[in-house]
């Protein structure tokens, strides 16, 4: 065991990893070489590697997905950066066009196993288009994966699993947690399924299912603020495929279920998960499935960034509202 | 090298309209075996456009995007290649993949509404048909990247045509290339309309080859409707992009005969004299004036020519239309390596669904 490590550091260990172990591997984006990321995800990956397989690139999302689709269709594995969530869309019509489409188009014959990692969610008081929760966006999208962690390990595994994916896959990354968490990592990665999510801790009164950002802020809710609640906490872990079971299964447990996105509320994944919940566990249910969200608001700035998000009093009172059903 | 293609008094011509040829510039040894070859491939590509309009028209095609007009600097082209060379296509390269030897038969089942149709082997090194107008350049791109990590010596051939060369995505694929330097042929099909919309509307840049003046390598005009001069172009150019391993832009002037697509009727949009113009400079006609002129080609070698090939297209159309259906469930089959079990529910009902009927 290492000493603890942040999420960031996690991230940075296993792009060593990564490429150490495959030639085929390549980092690219804007800021990732000489810079090392603009949050050091990537330091010291050009030193290491050399610029043939850690490259800068010009700043054009659209052309950092779309080479990615030509080289991994011809047999390299992209991992690329977007800086920042936000800044996807230019690369949007790659993604959706092509990307998640070119196995089924060729039937097979081209495919392409890219992982497009993005920091992604508020809390870091950043300036517009820096701070939104896009992942309904991407799941919606037949053909590519999404994936986020919400701890230092399950970045590490979680990255090497992506990388690991015939397919590709989107790796957002919650920024508000990059450093504020530290866990101690064992010397190899841990191989974990995408697909599979986490049971952060087992309980019986309420099933809460959250991921990434909001994942820490309601565990650490349950921790100073509700010791006494028997919650059973679902980590998703991957966003798409959803692990379906393991939510069905411990809601058919608690008999009442809880969801928590920083996203806006209508049409997010959240919304997904209360369906999924409906339509294979109604029988089992003792009070409406509640759902904890963002507005359905343009994100605030850094001023009013946190009467946006999900906090504790919004938290506390979604939790009284569906155990006092 | 590139001298003799810069010419500031317009496209690069080897075989003017009238089929005299330009003896000066030629630089290869032009052989009947090979002008007749071009024109076999000519007169069997504008047969395979106009048999896909009457199946169209039959209903058994689907919207089909004519490419008559065009199939002298596809030909030019893919002829000037080898073989490994990957070709990035949009919809209106049929020429490029039949002289590639991409099946007749896959084409038309595209074209019919069959995924299938976009799957054929790996060895023809012609990546599928992108539909979204600009956005394959960067696959191109980034193919030609992987090649050159990978120690391969190939030139990546990205299609467009004048309307992509607005589109944000293809400006991006001219930029990394020439920043990467890697070898990538931008060839650009200027074929005069992009649906409805001009040429002059399209862009104020003086011709679309200047663009590339931008992005740090050079562009080069020429006569599209000249299979000769794009095949001589074409062969010089790879020799210079796998030597300085850069990219190159070329602009083949031509022009888009038929229809965008069979939903459309250019006639409300574009002159009669403009289309009569145009078909003065058909590359079926020069190259047949030449090879009568050149290799004293008898017309009733075109009687035997037109058989077999309509027979070649009657088996293409025979072999596609008695394929079996696609299993249904082969939508499911493809989106991952592996079908996540989330999609089980999904797959079950359209199972039930086409069991039912």
């Amino acid at each position: 065991m290492s000493e603890p490590e942040t999420m960031a550091s996690a991230l940075n260990r296993a792009h060593f990893e990564i490429m150490e172990a495959s030639d085929e591997v390549v980092v690219y984006g804007e800021d990732v070489a000489a810079n090392g990321g603009v949050f050091r995800i990537t330091e010291g990956l050009l030193e290491e590697f050399g610029e043939q397989r850690v490259l800068d690139t010009p700043l054009a999302e659209a052309g950092i997905v779309g080479t990615a689709v030509g080289m991994a269709s011809f047999g390299l594995q992209p991992i690329v950066e977007v800086q920042f969530s936000g800044f996807i869309y230019p690369a949007m019509d790659q993604i959706v066009s092509h990307l998640s489409r070119m196995r089924n188009r060729s039937r097979g014959n081209y495919t392409c196993p890219v992982v497009i990692r993005a920091p992604y969610t508020g809390g870091i008081k950043a300036p517009e288009h820096h701070s939104e929760s896009p992942e309904a966006m991407f799941c919606h999208v037949p053909g590519i994966k999404v994936v986020t962690p919400a701890s230092p390990s399950d970045a590490r595994n979680l990255l090497h699993a992506a990388v690991e994916d015939p397919d590709p896959v989107l790796f957002l990354e919650p920024k508000e947690i990059y450093r504020s968490v530290k866990e101690s990592l064992p010397e190899s990665p841990e191989s974990i399924k995408l697909g599979d999510a986490r049971r952060v801790r087992g309980g019986d009164d309420l099933t809460i299912v959250s991921w990434g950002a909001m994942l820490r802020m309601v565990d650490r809710f349950l921790k100073e603020e509700a010791p006494d609640l028997s919650v059973d906490l679902i980590d998703l872990r991957t966003l798409d495929p959803l692990d379906r079971n393991t939510v069905v299964e411990s809601v058919k447990e608690t008999g009442r279920a809880l969801v928590v996105q920083e996203a806006p509320r209508t049409c997010g994944l959240a919304s997904e998960v209360v369906s999924l919940i409906n339509e294979k566990a109604f029988l089992n249910l003792e009070a409406p499935v509640n759902r904890v969200t963002g507005f359905d608001t343009v994100m605030p700035l850094a001023k009013m960034e946190d009467l946006y998000r999900p906090g504790p009093v919004r938290l506390r009172n979604a939790i009284e509202e569906t155990l006092e059903f | 090298m590139l001298d003799t293609y810069r010419c500031d008094d317009g496209p690069f011509q080897l075989c003017s309209p009238d089929g005299s040829l330009r003896r000066d510039d030629l630089a290869f040894d032009l052989t009947e075996e090979f002008l007749a070859r071009v024109y076999r491939l000519l007169l069997y590509n504008r047969k395979i456009d106009r048999r896909a309009i009457n199946l169209q028209r039959q209903g058994r095609l689907g919207t089909y995007a004519p490419c008559q007009g065009q199939e002298a600097c596809q030909i030019g082209l893919v002829e000037a290649l080898e073989d490994d060379d990957p070709l990035f296509p949009t919809y209106r390269e049929t020429a490029a993949l039949i002289t590639r030897g991409v099946p007749l038969e896959k084409i038309y089942q595209y074209w019919s509404g069959d995924e299938r149709g976009s799957r054929w082997s790996r060895d023809l090194n012609v990546y599928p048909i992108s539909v979204p107008v600009g956005s394959q350049g960067l696959h191109g791109v980034g193919a030609s990247f992987a090649l050159e990590y990978q120690g391969e010596t190939q030139l990546s051939v990205v299609f467009l045509g004048d309307g992509a060369t607005s589109e944000g995505d293809m400006l991006e694929a001219m930029n990394f290339a020439g920043v990467w330097e890697t070898p990538v042929l931008f060839f650009c099909q200027n074929n005069q309309w992009a649906i409805s919309v001009p040429r002059e509307k399209q862009t104020a840049s003086e011709t679309l080859a200047r663009k590339a003046e931008a992005f740090g390598f050079e562009g080069v005009r020429v006569d599209g409707n000249d299979p000769l001069a794009t095949y001589q172009l074409i062969r010089d150019l790879r020799s210079h992009c796998l030597e300085k391993s850069e990219p190159v832009f070329v602009e083949a002037l031509t022009y888009r005969l038929g229809d965008h697509t069979t939903s459309d009727d250019a006639d409300r949009y574009r002159s009669a004299d403009e289309l009569e113009e145009w078909r003065k400079k058909d590359p079926i006609h020069r190259t047949k004036k030449l090879l009568q002129s050149e290799f004293g080609w008898d017309d009733r070698r075109d009687e035997e020519l037109d058989d077999k090939l309509e027979r070649r297209i009657d088996d293409a159309v025979d072999d596609f239309e008695n394929l079996p259906d696609q299993d249904p469930a082969s939508m499911f089959d493809y989106l991952y390596e592996t079908r996540p079990s989330v999609l089980d529910d999904q797959y079950e009902t359209l199972r039930d669904e086409v069991n039912d009927e």
